[in-house]
């Protein structure tokens, strides 16, 4: 029901879409209020975004800070280009990690799909050096982190 | 440096991903990838030079034969980006999934 699609459009894109089990208004807002980004918005385990700015208004800016709990942690700036509450945004942002990626524009949808969410991300595919950077980020870790949760679902049962 | 972004255009082409999903079988000549396609052999060879540009096909000349195979690591390298990115999106959207369930205006489905 909730299955991840990810597909790469030509060159420069990739595109992501998500069911969600909840009205759109509700995906919106955790998608585009503080308090709601730090409680999801997180990568692999043990990551926290203590540092979270989100105004979702056209030019309202957008600051994400997340922290390893290790002394380790990056952060993200942006900007609202579009705001069509509960349906749509466009945005920009870019990671300092810490040297700053290039932007990443992004289009996201929010359409009702009977009593749920149909998500649909489309951003840029950021150059060789931000992929490899992001990649040096920790993703592999997060990577690992979830292998052993799905291994757990499995030994528990709750995948068969 | 591989160019990573030249191996996403390469790969943006269904008869160039057709090519490597024949060649992630073994190793083949030009004439044998390009007989399932209707195209001429050298634009099946337009192809398989974009491949080989993007670091995903390694060519070898044997007489008149050219033989070609996937360069194994490259496409792993190019995979890596989509697959990290994937798993960290669905970490994220388990841990969304349990905070609409707890959000009032979610009305989520039983």
């Amino acid at each position: 029901m909730s299955r991840l699609t990810l597909k790469t459009e030509g060159d420069t894109h990739v595109v992501v879409t998500r069911r969600f089990a909840a009205a759109p208004m509700a995906v919106f807002r955790a998608h585009t209020e503080a308090e709601l980004m730090q409680k999801w918005m997180l990568g692999p385990d043990a990551w926290t975004m203590p540092v979270c700015i989100s105004e979702p208004r056209p030019g309202g800016r957008i600051r994400c800070e997340w922290v390893d709990g290790n002394g380790g942690g990056f952060y993200m700036t942006g900007e609202y280009i579009a705001v069509e509450p509960h349906s749509r945004t466009v945005h920009v942002e870019r990671m300092f990690l810490p040297e700053a990626t290039p932007d990443n524009h992004v289009e996201t949808q929010f359409k009702a799909d009977g009593q749920g969410t149909l998500l649909t991300m489309r951003m840029t595919l950021p150059d060789a050096d931000a992929r490899a950077a992001m990649l040096a980020t920790g993703m592999e870790d997060g990577m690992e982190a979830s292998y052993e949760r799905m291994e757990q679902m499995l030994a528990t049962g709750v995948l068969s | 440096m591989r160019d990573l972004d030249a191996g996403f255009g390469a790969l943006a082409d269904p008869t160039r991903r057709a090519i490597l999903a024949r060649l992630a079988t073994g190793e083949a000549t030009v004439m044998e990838l390009a007989k399932p396609f209707a195209m001429s052999q050298p634009a099946v060879s337009r192809h398989i030079k974009v491949l080989e540009d993007a670091g995903l096909v390694l060519r070898r000349a044997e007489g008149t034969k050219r033989h070609c195979r996937i360069a194994p690591e490259a496409v792993d390298e190019l995979d890596r980006w989509l697959v990290g990115l994937r798993e960290a999106l669905t970490r994220n959207y388990a841990r969304l999934d349990a905070l609409l369930a707890t959000m009032d205006d979610g009305k989520g489905e039983k």
